[in-house]
């Protein structure tokens, strides 16, 4: 997990929670890849981006050093999430969702929302941004897949109790992994909890002209960069939306390959 | 074959002489362009068309009639005077040529490329009605391609040649700030008229590279990036600024632009940018590309290296329908053809005769091996337990009444189902208008297909914003894109001229 701070002033002012951004670390060859601002220093003129090094362009991007540059980054893009005053609100973050998760949490809790998070990881060494939960939340439910701290459990149990308690949540948000987001919907569903969750699809452009980013949702295309991230969780078709997730699988490893074995090479 | 140095010395003479008379101009052999081999591109990225040479160029012209009433103008949406450039060109002339042409058309070197002549000026051509053969019009676009590479290998930019700089001249600051959004061939024309003029010119443009569709749509080898980077740079030196990654509408607003960084003129030149697609079955596969995104990555992201200096990745496709027929599609199935796909079906509801590609593209195309599947549309895609595309479900069609455009609609035959094998499919049926401006832009009039709605010099709704190439004529072309920008340029100039004339009073 990795975590940064980036001058983009035009960007921190304009920016509102549920956005991302859009960044390539130089500007022949490289990768467009959508990340999620997870914070915003106004007064500093940044933001905060958290990722994880799953493929070549996330990882060259741990590599940068403070004062470094990213030749690319544009946005905000996306449409905001739409706050408001729904009473309890229960925010469900998997792994690196957490991220965007946050500014969501906080903007909700500030309109005078109830907050109830849970925050899942596989192990201790992905939990992240535990505390920053704990200012903005009511009440936080942590659990980690296999035990090794916390709650041992997978989100979605903790979710159910909460979703079957007298009054249930207003509404639900939930940001993770794919698989984690379907199983979610399918909890809240059973207790008619709406829910939002925010999409991460592969993207190239980011501001509609591809169609790259399309999903299913109640059986219409929609493209989640400009009329998303955030869709009706109980209407997105995630198992297509799984497939097309994984449509560049063997290529991405390929790159991600060659890239860790050329570094070993000249002996990095 | 004969010597071509010796055919145009043999035409000047008999020129000089007085002697070339209408009827041997007729007999001139139309020049063909030489071309990459067939097999040979099929295997690159690089130019197909390779370009006449200086003897070609001047043969060519010298078929010219010189017609007294010029139809061919009629032809040219911006009216470049044609006859003029082309009577230079025989002469050897072609600084002159170049001139004449810059009159009225800033980016030759793209135009000579890309326009579909053989609907515009060439289709007027008193040579090609003669020869009752539209083919064999003077070839206008390739004489204008030449003149503007004899001047970018010449002058180190195809720019102004009065100028020895290459550089047109910039007139006094005037000190009012332009903003021009998008940096495709209207926006990249207005900025240049504008900036002519002593503004202070900003282009923002989305995308981290700037040219617009020329660069991530029209692939390499039909218009090498290098002329676009060229005309880019021009700007550049001119003093115009050129801001990447700032998505008008969401980085900033036109409304903030305008009222808090004190722009106060804007052109809005977005281009179409939504992909149409055709909401059949299985569109959402695996497999399944817009034109839009299959170009982007192959083109601006450079899909064609991955794994070799790119990062971007593409379908390894061996069996690849496209569906359409314009030159989205063309360059979709040429660019196929290219990434090494076995097979390229193009799929394409109404004849040839309809096909609104350049003719020269569906030629190469052809010659490709592209395979055309003429009067069949797609039912629904059909894909495998992974999500992946395995065939297309076609119809048959056949040809109708025609319709509002003049065209036969085609029909649908029922019952004539059939299945084409493919693993990829590209839909490349059009581009609908991108609605970001409009929902970001309170009290800028758009008509119902979502296309801005101006007066013939460009003004919008919203008094200082001018709107001009694809997001007001639709899907249209380069050529008709320029245009718009210079009427934009021509009257935002005026615009603020006055608006400085009633403050300093
Ligand atoms: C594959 C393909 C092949 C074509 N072939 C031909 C051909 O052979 N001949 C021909 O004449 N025409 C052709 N066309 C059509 C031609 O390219 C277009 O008509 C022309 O480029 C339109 O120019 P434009 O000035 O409207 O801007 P565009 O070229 O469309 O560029 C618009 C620019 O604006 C940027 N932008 C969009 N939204 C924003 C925003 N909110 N903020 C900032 N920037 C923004 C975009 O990123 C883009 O760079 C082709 C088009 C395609 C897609
Ligand atoms: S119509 Fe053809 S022959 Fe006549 S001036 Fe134009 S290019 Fe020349
Ligand atoms: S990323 Fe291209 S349309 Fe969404």
């Amino acid at each position: 997990m990795f975590w940064a701070e980036v001058e983009a002033p035009l960007i921190a002012q304009a920016r509102r929670p549920g956005q991302f951004i859009i960044l390539s670390i130089d500007s022949d060859g490289s990768e467009r890849i959508p990340l999620t601002i997870a914070g915003v220093h106004s007064e500093r003129g940044t933001i905060e981006l958290i990722w994880q090094r799953v493929g070549k362009t996330t990882a060259e991007l741990a590599r940068l050093q403070a004062g470094d540059a990213i030749a690319n980054i544009a946005g905000p893009l996306g449409e905001p999430t739409h706050i408001e005053r729904f009473g309890t609100v229960v925010c469900v973050g998997g792994g690196i969702g957490n991220a965007p998760l946050l500014p969501i949490a906080t903007a909700l809790k500030q309109v005078g929302n109830r907050v109830v998070s849970i925050l899942g990881a596989r192990d201790k060494s992905r939990l992240i941004l535990e505390d920053r939960f704990a200012e903005v939340s009511d009440e936080l439910i942590v659990c980690t897949d296999d035990g090794s701290y916390a709650r041992k459990a997978l989100v979605t149990e903790p979710l159910q109790e909460v979703c079957q308690r007298d009054p249930k949540p207003n509404q639900a948000f939930v940001i993770g992994p794919t698989p984690m987001m379907k199983f979610c919907c399918q909890v809240t569903r059973r207790f008619d909890v709406p829910t939002q969750v925010s999409l991460n699809t592969i993207m190239v452009d980011g501001t509609g002209m591809c169609g790259g980013c399309r999903v299913e949702v109640d059986g219409a295309a929609k493209f989640v960069c400009v009329d998303g991230p955030e869709f009706d969780g109980h209407k997105v078709n995630f198992d297509l939306m799984i497939k097309r997730l994984n449509a560049y699988k063997k290529q991405e490893q390929q790159a991600y390959d060659q890239y860790r074995q050329h570094r070993c090479q000249i002996g990095l | 074959m004969m010597d071509k140095a010796k055919l145009l010395q043999e035409l000047l003479e008999k020129e000089k002489s007085g002697t070339l008379k209408a009827k041997d101009r007729l007999a001139i052999p139309a020049q063909d362009i030489p071309e990459q081999d067939a097999e040979a591109r099929r295997r690159n990225v690089s130019e197909v068309a390779l370009g006449y040479t200086e003897e070609q160029a001047r043969i060519e012209a010298l078929r010219c009639l010189q017609c007294r009433n010029t139809p061919c103008v009629e032809g040219c949406p911006v009216r470049i005077r044609i006859r003029e450039f082309i009577g230079a060109v025989a002469a050897g002339d072609y600084r002159q040529a170049l001139a004449i042409i810059k009159e009225n058309s800033l980016l030759p070197a793209v135009c000579g490329r890309v326009c579909p002549q053989e609907v515009q000026c060439q289709e007027k051509c008193t040579v090609g009605r003669s020869l009752k053969d539209v083919s064999q019009a003077v070839s206008i676009g390739r004489l204008e391609r030449f003149v503007a590479d004899w001047a970018g290998s010449h002058n180190g930019s195809p720019q102004d040649a009065h100028r020895e700089s290459g550089i047109p001249a910039v007139a006094p600051p005037t000190g009012m700030k332009v903003a021009i959004i998008g940096s495709g061939p209207g926006g990249i024309v207005a900025a240049a008229d504008t900036r002519r003029a002593g503004h202070e010119v900003t282009v923002f443009e989305a995308f981290h590279k700037p040219g617009g569709v020329m660069v991530y749509g029209i692939p390499e080898f039909r218009l090498p990036k290098a002329i676009v980077r060229q005309e880019i740079e021009t700007l550049r030196k001119m003093g115009v600024k050129i801001v990447t990654n700032f998505i008008v509408g969401r980085t900033r607003t036109i409304e903030q632009l305008m009222k808090e960084d004190g722009f106060e003129a804007v052109y809005i030149g977005v281009g179409a940018g939504l992909p149409s697609f055709m909401n059949i079955e299985g569109e959402s596969l695996v497999g399944v590309y817009s034109a839009n995104e299959y170009l982007t990555r192959a083109n601006l992201m450079k899909a064609y290296q991955f794994g070799a200096g790119a990062d971007t990745p593409i379908a390894r496709s061996k069996k690849v329908a496209v569906v359409g027929g314009g030159n989205v599609a063309m360059d979709s199935a040429r660019t196929a053809v290219r990434l090494g796909a076995e097979k390229v079906y193009l799929i394409y509801r109404r004849t040839e005769k309809e096909m609104p590609a350049r003719v020269e593209e569906v030629h190469h195309a052809q010659q490709e091996g592209v395979e055309f599947h003429l009067l069949q549309n797609p039912k629904r895609i059909i894909g495998d337990a992974n999500g992946s595309v395995t065939a297309i479900e076609c119809l048959r069609y056949e040809l109708g009444e025609p319709d509002a455009s003049g065209r036969r609609r085609p029909v649908a035959i029922p019952g004539s189902e059939f299945q084409i094998e493919v693993d990829t499919v590209i839909i490349a049926i059009g581009n609908l208008s991108n609605p970001l401006i409009r929902q970001t832009t309170p009290g800028l009039e758009f008509n119902k297909w979502g296309n801005i709605v101006v007066d013939e010099n460009c003004r919008t709704s919203m008094a200082g914003v001018f709107a001009g190439g694809d997001i007001v004529l639709g899907a249209a072309t380069v050529i008709l894109a320029m245009g718009q920008g210079r009427i934009a340029a021509a009257a935002m100039n005026e615009y603020l001229a006055r608006k400085q004339g009633s403050r300093s009073e």
